[in-house]
């Protein structure tokens, strides 16, 4: 145990040494933050324009978790980075000689940076909720309304959840490139090209992150951004399919680790 | 102590390391050497654990690497200079090694001043030289104050100071008792630091011995032999001579004859027996890295060939006057004369540095200028360094 402790420590110093943990967490902050609050803004200003149907099933708290769909992407490169900067550096080698234990690395080094994004995806959940709803005005919904908070906290949960499986994946794939070009384009063009046309929208419901997306959501039945209301599951069977992915991806690198040479 | 049994290691279809058996001991340092690709560092990286070895075994201490308890505490390597992350400043990357193994954080001052570079601790490792990263390998190797070390290719990259630096290092490393193995592909290098060798080719073992030992073997005399050019008659007669007088004869590329074990005195008498004029009578002695290299021989896998340059070479013609004096008299003998008081006039004039005729050009014994061959076809320009490159 004493040893886990310290490779906990060892991975603590490795990710708050480099500049891009701080970049890519900030970035995922203020673009989740900003983005939505941009969103909020404008649906305040039309929400009179909007059709009566629209306006029955709109989500007061899921819209102001509009700008996550893009702050993930920055959550995304922080995983990978943390992972793959390992092996595109050639230190994999100096911190596999000194933990031959590779599981005991690997975990380590999965918890310090879920341990940081837990906390800036919490943060950033309940910044872009409080500055959303103060911008949507009369039309905004408060913390204590049922399944609101639910929801809040959901929103950081999701966060977490995408960063982990981001590094299943990056454990799997090692280079960098390789990761960024396979997760990029799969969470923000075939997701939702998926998604948007009627023949594949039952399966694209169980991407990763079209599932986890159900737990932001407070209005069932409505027709959010992603058309959430015709799910077969609800917001805590979508977190579930997604950690079950994030379990695929994590199970997958750790076979990786453990029976490739590093 | 480190021991092999039977290593091997396959990669797809090709095989690294084949069926290697060699013991490192402590209190010595152990020179490592192969040529480029031979698998000294697939070697290294199975001996820590981060390749599995197809069949066969490496073991530190009677253990697997993955068995060790506290590795770093044992074991301190140094793989690859600039496996670093580049925006990590050297001290935190110390420290993030150092806190694996418990080490305390001011045991990462101690061995950045050991190493020289305390002064650059708080720089991001990015803008490193090639010898500051090679110093900040070895700092992390000696972190966890290791009874076994392990160095592939130190001195890649360091300036003399800095060499001598390591060499010293590892001496005194040994002299404490520890085990040190270090890899390399310069004899010479080898032959300063290390007391005992272990050398591969191909992967697989061909010598493991003590350096005394292989420096006494190998470093044997020769005599260099040149008969008149242009009449290889001559040269096969004082050939046939030698052997039969019980000497070992080779002709190198120059068509200069390499003797061994036959006397110098015997072999003016023998060619004075046979009738045969000689050009060239001289002593060597093979250095160390000729005869690691007859060794090796045959297990290179990267050898280079001679650039032709054939897709690129125009006729140039020479500047006038280009190669005329003290390179024999210009214009009168027939091109392709290569030898001495020949020199080959007109525009396709081999450079002077290329001639063999005097003044004889200076050069080390065992280096002897390149001469064209006799009565060769008019040749482009020859760049004696394509030459020297093989």
């Amino acid at each position: 145990m004493a040893h886990t402790t310290r490779v906990l420590r060892s991975e603590w110093t490795k990710v708050r040494s480099v500049r891009s943990t701080l970049w890519t967490l900030l970035i995922a902050a203020v673009v989740t933050v900003g983005l939505s609050a941009l969103i909020c803004a404008f649906t305040a200003s039309d929400f009179d324009s909007m059709a009566e149907s629209e306006k029955a099933v709109f989500d007061a708290t899921y819209v102001s978790f509009a700008g996550m769909s893009l702050g993930q992407l920055a959550m995304i490169a922080f995983g990978v980075l943390v992972v793959s900067n390992e092996y595109s550096t050639g230190m994999i080698r100096s911190s596999l000689s000194a933990v031959p234990q590779r599981g005991t690395f690997m975990f380590c080094k999965i918890f310090v940076a879920t341990a940081l994004v837990l906390v800036v995806g919490m943060a950033t959940s309940f910044t872009t909720f409080f500055v959303g709803q103060q911008l949507l005005g009369d039309h905004g919904t408060t913390i204590g309304e049922p399944n609101v908070l639910r929801a809040v906290i959901g929103g950081g949960l999701y966060m977490t959840l995408i960063a982990l499986f981001t590094m299943g994946v990056a454990f799997v794939l090692r280079s960098p490139m390789l990761a960024f070009g396979t997760l990029m384009p799969f969470f923000f063009i075939i997701s939702g090209i998926l998604g948007g046309v009627s023949a594949t929208k039952k399966f694209a419901h169980y991407l990763p992150d079209q599932a986890g997306t159900m737990i932001m959501t407070v209005e069932t039945g409505g027709g959010g951004e992603f058309g959430v209301g015709d799910r077969p599951y609800g917001p805590w069977g979508g977190l579930f399919i997604m950690a079950l992915w994030v379990v695929a991806s994590l199970v997958a690198g750790y076979l990786v680790l453990k029976k490739r040479d590093a | 102590m480190i021991e092999a049994y039977g290593l091997t290691k396959h990669y797809g279809a090709k095989t690294a390391v084949y069926n290697l058996s060699f013991q490192v001991r402590p209190g010595a340092v152990t020179g490592f050497l192969g040529p480029n690709g031979s698998g000294k560092s697939t070697t290294m990286r199975m001996i820590l654990g981060l390749d599995t070895p197809s069949s066969g075994q490496v073991t530190i201490g009677g253990h697997t690497f993955r068995q060790l308890p506290n590795a770093p505490r044992q074991v301190g390597a140094l793989l690859d200079a600039k496996a670093v992350h580049g925006g990590r400043n050297a001290r935190n990357h110390l420290l993030s090694l150092a806190q694996l193994s418990g080490i305390p954080a001011r045991r990462v001052d101690e061995v950045l001043g050991v190493v020289g570079l305390q002064d650059v601790g708080r720089k991001r490792s990015k803008g490193f030289s090639l010898g500051m990263g090679q110093r900040l390998g070895i700092a992390a190797a000696l972190l966890g104050d290791p009874q076994v070390l392990l160095f592939d290719e130190p001195v890649n990259g360091l300036d003399p100071e800095g060499i001598l630096w390591v060499r010293n290092l590892m001496k005194g490393l040994a002299a404490e008792g520890r085990t040190v193995f270090v890899s390399s592909h310069l004899m010479s290098e080898m032959a300063q630091t290390a007391d005992h060798l272990i050398v591969i080719g191909r992967g697989q073992l061909m010598a493991d011995t003590s350096v005394t030992e292989f420096i006494t073997r190998n470093s044997v005399g020769f005599a260099r032999v040149r008969t008149p050019e242009g009449d290889p008659a001559q040269r096969e007669k004082l050939s046939a001579a030698l052997t039969e007088a019980g000497g070992q004869v080779r002709t190198e590329d120059d068509g200069a004859l390499r003797v061994s074990g036959v006397p110098l005195p015997r072999i003016s008498d023998l060619a004075h027996g046979a009738d045969v004029r000689l050009w060239e009578l001289s002593p060597h002695q093979a250095s160390l890295e000729e005869a690691y290299m007859r060794m090796t021989q045959g297990a290179e896998d990267y050898r280079s060939t001679v650039d032709q340059r054939s897709g690129l070479q125009e006729p140039v013609m020479a500047p006038p006057g280009y190669g005329a004096p003290g390179y024999g008299a210009p214009g009168h003998a027939p091109p392709g004369h290569g030898a001495w008081g020949y020199a080959p006039p007109g525009p396709y004039a081999a450079p002077p540095q290329a001639g063999w005729g005097p003044p004889p050009p200076a050069g080390p014994p065992a280096a002897p200028p390149v001469a064209p061959p006799a009565a060769a076809p008019v040749p482009p320009p020859a760049d004696p360094h394509t030459e020297d490159a093989r």
